[in-house]
């Protein structure tokens, strides 16, 4: 078991844990099978893929979709699936980690 | 001031006083009337308590571990198959360290279908992760229920409880009680402080997370260490209540004539008046009898329940429930008990009243003149069954 886990004496009463920490541990992006391909060109900024996301994984920069957040994106898919414009597009990801 | 009341009435004074934020609950015999009693407080104004009207005993269980996650104060009661559904999320309770107490008005479990007392619904309880006391009178019912409160909320543990009061005969009968003023009973019980309140937006958290291999088994082991503090809660707690109410509570157990008995019973629950009469009646013609009850169920009071049978040459452990395949669950913990003590008394286990199967002061008397006559560990042996 790794070092940097904690022991039993150092967790958060009833495995509470405080705001906005799990992410930095949790890199839920690892269970992905297909990866969202976002289009630049395509995009029209509809922003409806980042409503859609469960994982706010749509990264945006000043109300603009920029890319997405790898890390946490579980690949369910649900933004190609809502995109009017076909601007996503899902990939194996073998495939899609091999592509530029 | 002395009244006269049920046990029903007596948990309900007591839930009164405490006055939980959110009450979560599900009718059921013979645990019903506590609902009742609490519903008429609600609509009478007497409490401002938010009473949640739940479909089932499940769901009670999960409006109270919503509501005490939220941040608030939270009680419920149960009995038997109500128990067996709202089990499940008492784990829950307990794993995110809420600190919910429930009466539970022992009753037999299905099948066949029943509704009187006995144990079977708090052995089911018994790894759930929730401390559980056992009462003998309503008096102890109401006591119990204030003391179990302050060990609930204790800093140290956080952790739900349970206050067991045989069904019927102490839910529906009447006894002489003597709760505390109102004001002594809420300052006893003090002002409920949340820990990570959901409610509390400024400090967002995230309750019930999920747990991988890698830190499931320290949560576990952080939960049983909550466990091992309720023993020193339990004993301040008790000794603060004895204080303010005048009643001689001391331990985890009460030994009634137990110092120089060569034989003696162990018991939870009321059976323990019944069981200390045929004490009394035997100690009359000389024999060495006593009696050892155990207040404390969960955690188990091991070294208390040693050092009170250490004199003992013969004792009877008596279960209400049988534990399917095994010996009986009491029985099993006396036992363990035992394993380092120096004398070993001689054990046997009964099985008694199951399903609310009548218990006499003559069948206990026979049990204990038949201590040290009968050759112990020889499997169960029931008390009161028909061959």
């Amino acid at each position: 078991m790794a070092a940097s886990l904690k022991g039993w004496r150092e967790l958060p009463i009833g495995g509470v844990v405080p705001g906005g920490s799990a992410r930095d541990l949790n890199k839920t992006g690892s269970w992905r099978a297909e990866r969202p391909m976002w289009n630049d060109e395509k995009c029209i900024q509809c922003l409806l893929c980042w409503f859609h996301c469960p994982d706010s994984s749509i990264v945006t920069h000043d109300q603009k979709v920029t890319g997405v957040d790898y890390d946490h994106c579980k690949g369910c898919g649900l933004c190609a699936a809502v995109c009017p414009k076909d601007a996503i597009g899902m990939v194996p990801e073998r495939e899609g980690t091999c592509a530029k | 001031m002395r009244k006269v009341m049920t046990g029903h009435k007596a948990v309900a004074e007591a839930m009164r006083q405490i006055e939980p934020d959110v009450v979560a609950v599900y009718p059921i015999t013979p645990q019903s009337e506590i609902a009742e009693y609490y519903a008429d407080y609600v609509h009478d104004g007497i409490v401002h308590t938010e009473l949640v009207p739940v479909e089932s005993e499940h769901s009670a269980m999960s409006a109270c571990v919503g509501a005490a996650a939220a941040g608030a104060r939270v009680m419920t009661a149960t009995s038997s198959q109500g128990l067996a559904l709202l089990v499940e999320v008492l784990y829950i309770a307990a794993g995110l360290r809420l600190p919910i107490v429930m009466a539970l008005a022992n009753r037999a479990l299905s099948a066949p279908i029943n509704i009187h007392c006995d144990h079977s619904d708090a052995y089911l309880a018994r790894d759930a992760g929730a401390f559980q006391i056992f009462c003998e009178s309503a008096q102890e019912a109401y006591d119990y229920t204030l003391i179990a409160q302050r060990i609930a909320e204790h800093d140290m543990v956080r952790l739900p409880g349970i206050v067991n009061l045989d069904g019927f005969s102490l839910t529906h009968t009447s006894q002489v009680v003597e709760p505390l003023d109102d004001a002594v009973a809420k300052k006893f019980v003090g002002a409920f402080k949340a820990v990570h309140p959901l409610l509390d937006v400024k400090k967002p958290v995230t309750w019930g997370p999920f747990a991988m291999p890698d830190y499931y088994f320290e949560l576990k082991r952080a939960q049983a260490a909550a466990m091992e503090e309720v023993p020193a809660a339990f004993l301040s707690v008790q000794k603060a209540f004895a204080k303010t109410s005048g009643r001689a509570y001391a331990g985890f157990v009460e030994k009634y004539r137990l110092d120089d008995a060569d034989r003696a019973l162990v018991v939870l629950g009321s059976t323990a008046g019944t069981a200390k009469v045929a004490v009394d009646a035997l100690r009359e013609k000389g024999e060495k009898v006593g009696l050892l009850k155990v207040w404390l169920y969960r955690p188990f009071p091991y070294c208390e329940v040693a050092s009170a049978l250490e004199k003992v040459k013969h004792v009877g452990v008596l279960d209400r429930a049988i534990s399917f395949g095994a010996m009986g669950a009491l029985y099993s913990d006396v036992a363990t008990s035992l394993r380092r003590s120096q004398s070993r008394p001689a054990l046997h286990n009964y099985i008694y009243g199951l399903g609310g199967r009548d218990i006499t002061v003559e069948q206990l008397a026979e049990v204990l003149e038949g201590l040290g006559k009968v050759r112990p560990d020889e499997g169960l042996r029931y008390i009161g069954l028909r061959e």
